[in-house]
């Protein structure tokens, strides 16, 4: 498909809880490369809407397509869009009884099918990238949340995906660790990768990401550059919602 | 500005002495408190009181040869362990032919090795299958014969410590993976297999063991198409295995429910498969979750099998009701039944050691 189609598109999306109504009418199109922060209150849908992209979550109305696979309930299809985006948890979700390598090779290795020698110099090459090598045989247990979140941030790296989502990456962290996995997001950021970064992290949206998307009740309230949805909001919505978390 | 002042860490430093050794410990432990101190003399009164007698009946005025006449005039002063000393080969094998019970000996002697090699995480290797079918082809042989010139023993005629070994390890073997099978389908998000498992583990745990060995044993058969046979013990290994199962499941389902939604997610995200997942990411760590209860299972399985003698089956249990048949020695069966609560619990114990060592080591991963 042409390389100026969005690589993900969103349209008329709506997924409800039980009775619960949490994602409303939302379309959002995603281009190749593009840095999208997504913001807002706690409980407005954003990580839901993130975790609908590689089907954590099924939405009940509307289209998603990842770089041209439509996600439905075919197995396959949601197969093949996993493998092509890669996701970071709140909570880093290592697997603990595996070492840092291990947890690298996993998936290269039984769901590409790469062999072991090869699995483990693309893991190697994702820890030096994340400044993590030299930890490569400890067990997440044995190492800081700042180091647990870039190992997942290589892990996922390790499939070589299109997309990488960030689901509140640093907010389970010390915040002396907070940098480091925000300098290795700037560099993956660097780099060319499509990003959706749910985040509380306003630094980071206005030097890095190309466009801000606000959603409050599960609906998105407005879209702009970081310049321009900082200085000038032109919802009332969102400006109440930076000026508490702004200060 | 003036210069910031620098951060210099202060060397750290051992303990105090006071809180080790060996009568700062009994002094902590035994007498920390004065309910604490009243409970350690108490029992220490207790021991003092009973254990002088006992030992006195266990081992100074005991007969240890197997000799009737001593027993008698020692009218159960002192334990009379002639009865084991005499019997000992019939609590050990049963009614197996007497001639031939080196084979049982052997055979239990291999498993039992098989065991110790498993247990030695070094050996946690492909060929420990092959060391397994050996041991147990072995075994099969050695205990049945027909063939390499033995003589053939129906298994109806097997009993005591072999047949109590083999049936823990086929009910723990067998049961264990089904269990596990039995769990996933539970928590499975397809209803109709959810059901069945659901159902399955209900049911049978709705009903006592000794049913389901009566139902082996006597119902079974009647179920069976005319002329055809299954062999006494199969239907009784069977049933002990589809016993032991839903419990197994229940086991396992406590493991998998203990690890947190996110360890799915995360291996969900990487595009791994439902059963790739289980395998490597999930199974994994439930089972070391559930290395206590699994035990559990192994020493009830373990005991449990005594429940054999109600069809006509003679486990160690068994076998020492056979040999308390002889009226001479009937009277010493206090004797008998400490001889072989001795065997269950040395096996018991050093089964459940084993586990411990075993989950802490599994679980060094946690450990920082």
């Amino acid at each position: 498909m042409p390389e100026s189609d969005p690589i993900i598109r969103l349209a008329g999306v709506n997924k409800w809880f039980g009775h619960f109504h949490v994602l409303k009418d939302i379309d959002l199109e995603v281009a190749r490369g593009e840095r999208i922060v997504i913001a807002g209150p706690s409980g407005s849908g954003k990580s839901t809407l993130i975790r609908c992209i590689n089907r954590l979550e099924e939405h009940q109305e509307g289209t998603i397509v990842v770089d041209g696979v439509t996600l439905t309930d075919d197995v396959k299809a949601i197969e093949k869009i996993r493998r092509e985006v890669g996701m970071v948890f709140q909570q880093f979700n290592l697997f603990p009884h595996l070492t840092v390598l291990e947890n690298l090779l996993l998936a290269p290795h039984w769901v590409l099918g790469l062999p072991r020698a090869e699995a483990e110099e693309r893991a190697l090459q994702q820890l030096t990238r994340v400044h993590i090598a030299e930890q490569a045989h400890k067990y997440p247990g044995q190492i800081s949340g700042g180091q647990q979140q870039r190992v997942a941030i290589a892990r996922a790296m390790c499939m070589r995906p299109r997309v990488m989502l960030f689901d509140e990456p640093t907010s389970a962290l010390d915040p002396e660790m907070v940098k480091e996995v925000l300098d290795v997001m700037i560099e993956l950021a660097g780099g060319g990768m499509t990003m959706l970064v749910v985040t509380h992290e306003m630094g980071f949206a206005k030097s890095v990401a190309d466009r801000v998307v606000f959603m409050d009740q599960g609906q998105i309230v407005e879209q702009a550059p970081p310049e321009e949805f900082f200085a000038h909001a032109r919802h009332e919505r969102s400006r109440a919602f930076l000026s508490k978390i702004l200060g | 500005m003036t210069a910031p002042i620098p951060f210099v860490p202060l060397p750290a430093r051992a303990p105090p002495r006071a809180a080790s050794g060996l009568l700062a410990w009994v002094r902590r432990h035994l007498f920390g408190s004065p309910g604490n101190a009243l409970t350690t003399l108490a029992l220490a009164g207790l021991a003092a009181y009973a254990l002088p007698p006992a030992l006195r009946w266990l081992v100074g005025s005991a007969v240890w040869h197997p000799d009737y006449a001593a027993c008698r005039a020692l009218d159960h002063a002192g334990a009379c362990w002639g009865f084991v000393a005499e019997k000992w080969r019939l609590i050990l094998f049963g009614r197996y032919p007497f001639a031939e019970q080196w084979r049982p000996l052997a055979a239990t002697a291999i498993v039992v090795a098989a065991l110790v090699v498993t247990a030695i995480p070094a050996c946690w290797r492909r060929w420990l299958g092959g060391v397994w079918v050996l041991a147990l082809a072995s075994f099969f042989v050695l205990m049945s014969g027909g063939i390499l010139g033995l003589a053939r023993v129906d298994t109806g005629l097997w009993g005591g410590l072999p047949l109590t070994v083999l049936l823990t390890l086929v009910g723990m073997g067998a049961s264990i993976p089904i269990g596990i099978l039995l769990a996933l389908a539970r928590r499975s998000e397809l209803p109709l297999l959810r059901a069945l498992a659901t159902l399955y583990i209900e049911l049978v745990r709705g009903v006592p063991l000794i049913t389901v060995l009566f139902t082996a044993s006597f119902v079974f058969p009647l179920l069976l198409p005319q002329g055809m046979r299954v062999d006494v013990l199969t239907r009784i290994a069977l049933g002990i295995v589809l016993f032991q199962a839903a419990y197994m499941a229940e086991v396992v389902r406590g493991g998998l429910q203990a690890l947190p939604k996110g360890q799915y997610e995360a291996a969900a995200a990487l595009g791994l498969s439902w059963w790739r997942t289980q395998q490597k990411v999930i199974l994994p760590q439930a089972l070391t979750l559930v290395i206590p209860g699994f035990v559990n299972s192994l020493l009830s399985t373990f005991m449990d099998t005594s429940l054999v003698t109600v069809v006509s089956m003679y486990d160690l249990t068994g076998a020492l009701r056979l040999a308390l048949g002889d009226a001479q020695w009937r009277s010493f069966f206090l004797e008998g039944y400490l001889f072989i609560a001795l065997i269950y619990f040395a096996c018991c114990f050093a089964m459940s050691r084993y586990s411990h060592w075993l989950e802490h080591r599994l679980n060094r991963w946690t450990r920082r």
